[in-house]
């Protein structure tokens, strides 16, 4: 590896930058809004300590595309059942943090073994075997990004409809359900809603690095701001920047999109959380 | 939110019942708290004073009896209605919540919808906050608040819906004296204005011994009710515990010594009382 093959992987497409944008343009629509998405529902994420949740149910939404991959079937279909199935059995059996914590544990080598087996069995391009894991929406055919785009625009809607309880229940659970909201019925749809959203990140990020769209711009935000305005909107746009510079930087060159997306939104959280520590310090001597 | 003249009781507890597993942690409980009226309901951890109050808010089955709250039988699981003070754990220093959020929810954090702002809910959380005097630091990440400060805001959520019932769950644990005196008051306030009943688990009495008309005291899935003259004297609790139980007075402040507390049936309890 020299210098040359570094700068043609990096920029080596810039002289066509403006065709190769027009060609990807639903792309970057289709991670613009995951980000946004993702970065909201992160914010739930963390308040209800789900980081983990969120790598099982990805999992097996992996496993759930690499079956379809195998048998012939739709891809995206089949990350969404195995989501589904994976947030349906989290957030049946897992109430107590305790409890979700084994069950995922159980779960995720499961789901990644099986689709490990599933994509093995595969005999067709290998190029798409590897995708699932770690992403590459450029190569999403555009019948499928609009479906992704349809999926996370209905995430956000349901997310917006139960906001406030969910965060009452995120929050304060105890007085939630004293207060009447329904607990439990709040946080299965939120299951489903995460199992979605899930799915919809393996197809543009990958399964093995879903984490930097649903949890980092949350755990971003919620280290400079604490306001219930304030935290969702940043999370948003640091979901929002992430994907959308990770993937205008790497059709510039041959790379793949999800490194460009995991750095962008690790600077971003190293950034905020140098300066929630340099304000806390100043707050503590003040 | 005025009831009626003729209202009945804010509470009413008969016949009530309530098994754990195969254990039952008390059964024949009668209980009626008129408006107006604070009732302590002391006891050792494990005998079960969580679940009443879980009962009543309808969060917890009863295994016989009936509970009548504000004049409905309590059936569905919650409500606005009754006000809920819980037991004042520590929320983590990053909980992405300023204190006038953590009194938002109680007025807003029950609303299924889209998330919008509405000018008469910013003013109800404002009264709130002025009403427990926590103007001060409303605007403060709520994990950087103390104990006493969190405790406060906790009371302006329950609040919220003006409750003619208020339900509170050991209020008054880990504050220190100062804050211990100010909750009180705020509790004792709003039932003085508005006449509301007040339901009040605690392990010690004496911060509010001065308020409080009646106390329950269970143990061994046995229970005494009355004024707290007659229901903190050695022989009584001596009964109730079926072993020698001695109250002391000492200045105003009243300790009960030999009561087989938490040390002795603290471990095979402690899931119940969660």
């Amino acid at each position: 590896m020299n210098w040359p093959d570094v700068s043609d992987a990096l920029f080596g497409g810039l002289a066509d930058y403006g065709e190769i944008l027009a060609l990807v343009s639903n792309s970057v629509i289709a991670g613009a809004v995951l980000g946004l998405v993702g970065g909201l529902v992160g914010v739930f994420v963390m308040q209800r300590d789900m980081a983990f949740a969120v790598h099982g149910i990805s999992e097996l939404s992996f496993a759930g595309a690499a079956f379809a991959l195998l048998v012939g079937f739709d891809v995206v279909t089949g990350s969404i059942v195995g989501s589904l199935i994976a947030a349906a059995i989290i957030g049946v059996l897992g109430a107590k943090a305790r409890d979700r914590n084994s069950i995922i544990g159980v779960l995720m080598p499961f789901g990644l073994g099986l689709g490990i087996l599933f994509l093995s069995l595969y005999d067709g391009r290998s190029a798409n075997r590897f995708s699932l894991l770690t992403g590459q929406i450029v190569s999403v055919q555009t019948g499928q990004l609009g479906w992704l785009i349809a999926i996370s625009a209905f995430v956000l809607i349901g997310m917006l409809l139960i906001w406030r309880p969910l965060r009452f229940d995120s929050l304060d659970p105890q007085s939630a359900a004293a207060r009447g909201v329904p607990t439990t019925a709040v946080s299965l749809i939120f299951m489903l809603l995460l199992g979605l959203i899930v799915a919809v990140s393996v197809h543009i990020i990958g399964a093995l690095l879903v984490m930097a769209l649903l949890v980092t711009p949350a755990a971003a935000a919620m280290r400079i701001a604490t306001g219930p305005i304030a935290v969702p909107v940043l999370a948003a746009v640091f979901g929002f920047v992430s994907a959308v510079c990770g993937i205008l930087l790497a059709i510039a060159g041959t790379l793949p999109v999800s490194p460009y997306i995991t750095t962008i939104s690790f600077l971003i959280y190293v950034v905020c959380r140098v300066v929630g520590a340099r304000r806390a310090r100043v707050t503590v001597s003040a | 939110m005025s009831a009626p003249l003729e209202s009945p009781a804010p509470l009413e507890i008969r016949g009530a019942a309530l098994r754990r597993g195969d254990r039952e942690l008390w059964s024949g409980l009668d209980l009626t708290v008129q408006s107006g009226e604070l009732v302590a309901v002391l006891g050792p951890s494990g005998s079960g004073k969580t679940t009443l109050l879980r009962a009543i808010l309808g969060l917890e089955r009863l295994s016989s009896g009936s509970i009548e709250a504000l004049g409905e039988k309590v059936r569905g699981r919650g409500s606005r209605r009754i006000g809920y003070i819980a037991q004042q754990r520590p929320l983590p220093r990053d909980t992405s919540l300023r204190g006038r959020d953590l009194v938002a929810l109680g007025v807003n954090g029950h609303r299924f919808g889209l998330p919008l702002a509405r000018r008469a809910d910013y003013a109800k959380v404002d009264a709130l906050i002025d009403a427990v005097g926590a103007r001060e630091f409303a605007n403060r990440p709520v994990g950087l608040l103390s104990g006493g400060e969190q405790q406060r805001l906790r009371v302006g959520q329950a609040l919220a819906d003006d409750p003619r019932l208020l339900l509170c769950d050991e209020p008054l644990t880990s504050l220190d004296l100062a804050n211990q005196q100010a909750v009180t008051r705020l509790i004792d306030r709003h039932r003085r204005e508005t006449d509301a009943a007040v339901l009040l688990v605690t392990h010690d009495i004496n911060p509010v011994l001065g308020e409080v008309d009646r106390i329950l005291y269970i143990a061994n899935g046995r229970f005494t009710l009355g004024k707290p003259d007659d229901v903190l004297t050695s022989r009584v609790l001596t009964d109730l515990y079926g072993t020698p139980v001695t109250v002391l007075r000492a200045g105003d402040r009243l300790v009960v010594v030999g009561a087989p507390d938490a040390e002795a049936s603290h471990h095979h309890h402690e899931e119940a009382h969660e």
